[in-house]
């Protein structure tokens, strides 16, 4: 479904992607992993059409993406839920929703927007609840959840989220985990950028380990899992797995 | 009957778009490592300027060095690793007839995929869970036996751990007691059961096998089509260097037409060995592999010194994989003998060391009942005037074969000659290999 061959992008003089290719199949999870400054979010912004790609190649559903703006790779169906969420602290959290679906505007009429909206709600019942609550106003995981919420409104094919757990209580870490799990179960397929590694491998059919600009190590969740490098830099040392196989 | 289903259809059957993008993504992700972890390459490719960053397809490969088996013989014992030796769990050693031993090491994830590559070739070849499968090859240090046992226990046979440590009467007993269906084992050992059934008077009949895997040493079809007729099996050829992996890395399906080679792990090259270009589709070449899943010890354009032939087009089994051709010879003068590699020029060394004999020899490889027998044809020197009684003839004899043992393993005959009757022979006149095939 997102093919990237050999990506490169940066800010200024400095080199971020030192030429990154992977790929995401339908259907699939899949954790990029790294520590901080390591290129995570550069990628994700890189493939979201957000920061230019310097050279290389992304391409989604067999379309060429790379060059496209931010705006119409979201209309394509790739859809970013950015780091430290973004959200319109000002207006309320049935407006942040309504204004995910913005790209929607014109070819969509009210009651797909209700039936969206519903489908959220459900997905996140505190939303709800909190519907016409500023969401500046909301706790960090909920607004990690609207975060969520309103990149659903797009109808996304791709959902690519930066960091997911950064700034959320280590309870709420666990909800929009399970959230993740219930999107996938749905047949989303999720791209996710993570320094919280074992939480993402646990999610992942697949992961990336990304260190300054470069990928170094790839495989099914499970090897990474097993991977005594990775263990040590991103699992943390008491980290064991009783291996049944 | 339907089409026999690959062990992972996922993989063995995917679209060659998405093969290639695999296959770029894991060549990037090993070369990164390998740049950073292995003070070979980092050395290698700085001598050779190779920027990785400009690795962005899989035909930019060929800007890389090679790697020959002198350089893993030179980094004895541990010098190719990728990861510190507390993150390697097993480590096989190939024979190191032809010299250093090549050590090799691999991780839990290493393990995990040689399993599953050699579950591919066995699952190919039909093995299922329903099959008793005698394992006729060595266990100690090397890597056949283990790669097998792995991957028929995946496949949820029942394994015999045989080994050659048995003798082949013993053998022959087990596979009728055991009810074996599956022999995995050289083709000469093959043979050897076949021309051993007499002696233990064990009649065809009371045998339980239908399938035989076999690798290590080179064969032919009329040897393959012998085996087969004897001993009423269907034969599957495998390939797999130990340095490169062990058994998976090749591997026939059913339909007999040329080895599977795993692509998901290994790129394949092949290249003419004199130039080291590429040679033209459906040319002869050596076969030259990258490893791309591999943590322990990764090889970039490891040259194997087989000659083979890769077949591109897609297989009727619905394997996407390319074909390479059963090994047709060796870009050196390695002589594959019962399974294990040796040098002419080794046996040269071992008879300089002796006096009483001049440095001329003869190698004769041929075949008895099935049985591969080698002998060694020594000029004695004309510098020793009374070497004419008998007994010590036969000391002299006996010195030879013990020297020649350390290189072999095995004891081959010895045939001593008259001075200056094998001198006129050119190198290529040095051995002579009578073995069908």
């Amino acid at each position: 479904m997102l093919k990237v061959l050999n990506l490169e992008a940066g800010y200024g003089p400095l080199r971020v992607l030192k030429g990154i290719s992977l790929h995401v199949s339908p259907g699939e999870v899949v954790a990029v992993i790294g520590a901080n400054g390591a290129g995570k979010t550069t990628l994700l912004k890189t493939i979201a059409g957000i920061l230019k790609a310097r050279s290389g190649e992304v391409e989604f559903d067999k379309r060429k993406i790379h060059g496209d703006p931010a705006e119409r790779i979201v209309r394509q169906g790739c859809c970013l839920v950015p780091e430290g969420r973004h959200i319109f602290s000002t207006l309320t959290v049935r407006e942040n929703l309504v204004l995910g679906a913005f790209c929607r505007r014109r070819t969509d009429n009210g009651a797909s927007l209700n039936q969206s909206l519903e489908q959220v709600y459900e997905l996140f019942g505190i939303l709800r609840e909190r519907s016409r609550q500023l969401a500046g106003t909301l706790s960090g995981g909920q607004q990690q959840m609207l975060a969520i919420g309103r990149a659903l409104m797009s109808k996304p094919r791709l959902l690519m989220m930066d960091e997911p757990s950064l700034g959320v209580a280590p309870l709420v870490v666990k909800d929009i985990y399970k959230t993740i799990v219930n999107l996938k179960r749905s047949g989303l397929t999720i791209l996710l950028v993570e320094q919280n590694a074992r939480a993402a491998l646990a999610v992942a059919d697949r992961g990336y380990v990304i260190e300054t600009g470069q990928i170094v190590l790839q495989g099914t969740a499970r090897q990474l899992c097993d991977s005594p490098e990775v263990q040590r830099a991103y699992l943390g040392k008491e980290y064991r797995t009783i291996d049944e196989d | 009957m339907g089409q026999p289903i690959p062990y992972n259809p996922k993989c063995e059957m995917i679209a060659r778009d998405e093969l290639e993008q695999l296959q770029i993504e894991r060549l990037q992700s090993t070369l990164n490592r390998v740049y950073r972890s292995v003070a070979f390459y980092r050395t290698a490719f700085d001598a050779h300027k190779v920027n990785l960053e400009r690795i962005k397809d899989l035909r930019a490969l060929r800007e890389l060095p090679f790697t020959t088996k002198q350089d893993l013989q030179k980094s004895y014992p541990y010098d190719m690793f990728a990861v510190p030796l507390r993150d390697i769990v097993r480590i096989h050693t190939t024979s190191g007839t032809t010299g250093q031993p090549i050590v090799v090491g691999y991780t839990h994830n290493d393990l995990r995929s040689w399993r599953e590559c050699a579950a591919r070739l066995l699952t190919a070849a039909g093995v299922t869970e329903h099959d008793v499968v005698q394992i006729a090859l060595h266990y100690s240090l090397f890597a056949d036996g283990f790669g097998f046992h792995q991957g028929a226990e995946r496949v949820g046979a029942s394994v015999i751990p045989a080994s050659l440590a048995t003798s082949v009467a013993k053998q022959i007993i087990i596979m009728r007691d055991f009810k074996t269906t599956v022999l995995i084992s050289t083709p000469s050992h093959a043979l050897n059961i076949v021309a051993s059934l007499d002696e233990v008077q064990v009649h065809r009949e009371r045998l339980h096998l239908r399938l035989g895997l076999f690798g290590g040493e080179r064969w032919s079809d009329p040897l393959r089509r012998q085996v087969e007729e004897q001993l009423r099996i269907i034969s599957t050829d495998t390939y797999g260097p130990t340095e490169v992996m062990g058994p998976g890395v090749a591997g026939e399906c059913h339909l007999h037409q040329g080895l599977h080679l795993n692509e998901d792990h290994f790129i394949v090259e092949l290249i003419d060995p004199k130039t080291a270009e590429p040679v033209g589709a459906g040319e002869e070449g050596e076969l030259v592999l990258t490893t791309i899943t591999k943590e322990g010890f990764p090889l970039v354009r490891y040259q194997t010194g087989d000659i083979t032939r890769i077949s591109p087009d897609p297989c009727p089994c619905g394997r996407t994989f390319v074909r390479m051709a059963r090994v047709m010879g060796r870009t050196d003068d390695l002589i594959l003998f019962q399974g294990v590699g040796f040098f002419p020029s080794q046996i040269e060394e071992v008879l300089a060391g002796i006096d009483s004999i001049s440095p001329f020899f003869q190698i004769v490889l041929d075949q008895d009942r099935g049985v591969e027998t080698i002998e060694i044809r020594v000029e004695i020197s004309d510098k020793i005037p009374f070497l004419d009684e008998v007994k010590t003839i036969e000391t002299l004899r006996l010195q030879v074969a013990k020297r020649i043992k350390t290189v072999l393993d095995v004891e081959p005959k010895v045939t001593l000659v008259e001075p200056k009757s094998l001198r006129a022979l050119d190198p290529p006149g040095r051995v002579i290999d009578r073995r069908p095939g």
